[in-house]
């Protein structure tokens, strides 16, 4: 039998007579030499990165695994409404594309559906910002309550974890406590990258499903409505103290008769930040830290 | 690109950094040792329910009720979404459920 090294083309004789060369100390020298590069004495008990990374890996596999089963219910939350999002889009004349583009950039769905209504409409810049500053005035209450919980994560992952902190999210991470041996900073991650998943893919479903739907799609938008009467129903059912609810539903009420349906908003918002801090010591425990 | 697009690129360019703004800020002033007042802590608790009542009549405000139906497709769909919810508890049947009835309503009753 000819010997590796005898068949070696010119420009690699070398390399391959290297490696042919007896073995030192009952092993080959590549061996050796990969021992030695890797063993702690050379590098002072610490272990080299791409170790590091192998030990890391597994342990990113099991956030994964971890977050997956407790996304499930808002896998088919946001399917269904990230695609009525995505048919109402297509319904004012708005492609596919753009329901993609607005699940990746605004993220926020109740937001997405009354950008529907600005984009359409053609709204003002300026009355787009104001009205999304006071949609969306509740994220900064879901931040309070995160930054205990957000407070090791660090750089990008943090970023995309207060990017994807919507209603559905900050409910899951509220209540979800990572197991024993999960990094909580990719459990959080996992949570929210698989949900930001769900309502891009329903939304872009929906946008492409909206120009081949074959009935009629009127009404599709009362999933809105429907959305909030869920959420306002699951805090009633929560809480033993319902003046602030009755304060939001009954402020905002006056405020729509006074001011009429394009201008009660912001009226209603400052009402019920008034009256919440007036009535602090009728909300039981609510008021009481 | 026309001028309809170039608004509607501009307007969610300005939804995205507002929405952004809003996420951003509690870390931005708070994320240090910094202790929240106790005033922002409470209106933290009792905010989203009054801001949930609030996103419901919003989405109800275009309701007309001078002018028959007098908003039945609207209370009956708010109905059946808070009765599906209390039997089943669950938000995706709720939700369903009471869009695909009003959307019958307004298509085939109304």
């Amino acid at each position: 039998m000819i010997p590796p090294a005898a068949v070696a083309v010119k420009g690699r004789r070398r390399r391959r007579l290297f490696r042919a060369d007896p073995p030192v100390l009952g092993f080959p020298l590549e061996e050796w030499g990969k021992t030695w590069y890797n063993s702690p004495i050379r590098w002072g008990g610490v272990p080299r990165q791409s170790e590091q990374k192998e030990k890391l890996l597994p342990v990113n596999k099991h956030a994964l695994r971890a977050a997956f089963p407790l996304t499930i219910p808002v896998m088919a939350g946001y399917l269904v409404l990230g695609m009525g999002f995505g048919i109402l889009l297509q319904s004012r004349g708005y492609s596919f594309l753009w329901a993609g583009l607005m699940s990746l950039t605004i993220y926020a769905g109740s937001m997405e559906y009354v950008a529907v209504d600005l984009l359409s409409g053609g709204a003002s810049l300026i009355s787009a910002a104001l009205m999304t500053l006071v949609l969306n005035a509740r994220h900064l209450f879901y931040g309070l309550s995160m930054l205990e919980k957000y407070r090791p994560v660090k750089g990008a992952k943090k970023a995309y974890l207060i990017h994807g902190l919507t209603d559905e999210t900050y409910s899951l991470v509220c209540s979800a406590q990572p197991p024993e041996g999960v990094e909580p900073g990719a459990f959080y991650f996992w949570i929210t990258l698989l949900d930001q998943c769900y309502w891009l893919a329903g939304s872009i479903l929906g946008g492409l499903l909206g120009q081949v739907l074959p009935f009629d799609t009127a009404g599709i938008d009362f999933a809105m409505t429907a959305l909030f009467v869920v959420i306002f129903t699951d805090q009633w059912l929560s809480r033993k103290n319902h003046l602030s609810a009755l304060i939001g539903l009954g402020v905002s009420a006056v405020c729509l008769v006074l001011f009429g349906p394009d201008n009660f908003l912001i009226p209603a918002m400052a009402g019920i930040a008034l009256l919440l801090m007036l009535l602090q010591r009728f909300m039981g425990e609510e008021a009481a830290s | 690109m026309s001028a309809g697009t170039l608004h509607s690129l501009a307007l969610v360019a300005v939804i995205t950094a507002a929405t952004l703004l809003t996420r951003v800020l509690p870390f931005l002033i708070f994320g240090g040792k910094k202790e929240a007042p106790r005033l922002i802590l409470y209106l933290g608790r009792v905010l989203p329910c009054a801001i949930m009542g609030m996103l419901v009549v919003y989405c109800l405000r275009s309701t007309d009720l001078t002018a028959p139906p007098y908003g039945a497709a609207e209370a009956l769909g708010v109905l059946a979404a808070v009765l599906l919810h209390l039997w089943r508890r669950s938000s995706l049947l709720s939700i369903a459920g009471a869009t695909v009835l009003y959307m019958v309503l307004v298509q085939a009753v109304f």
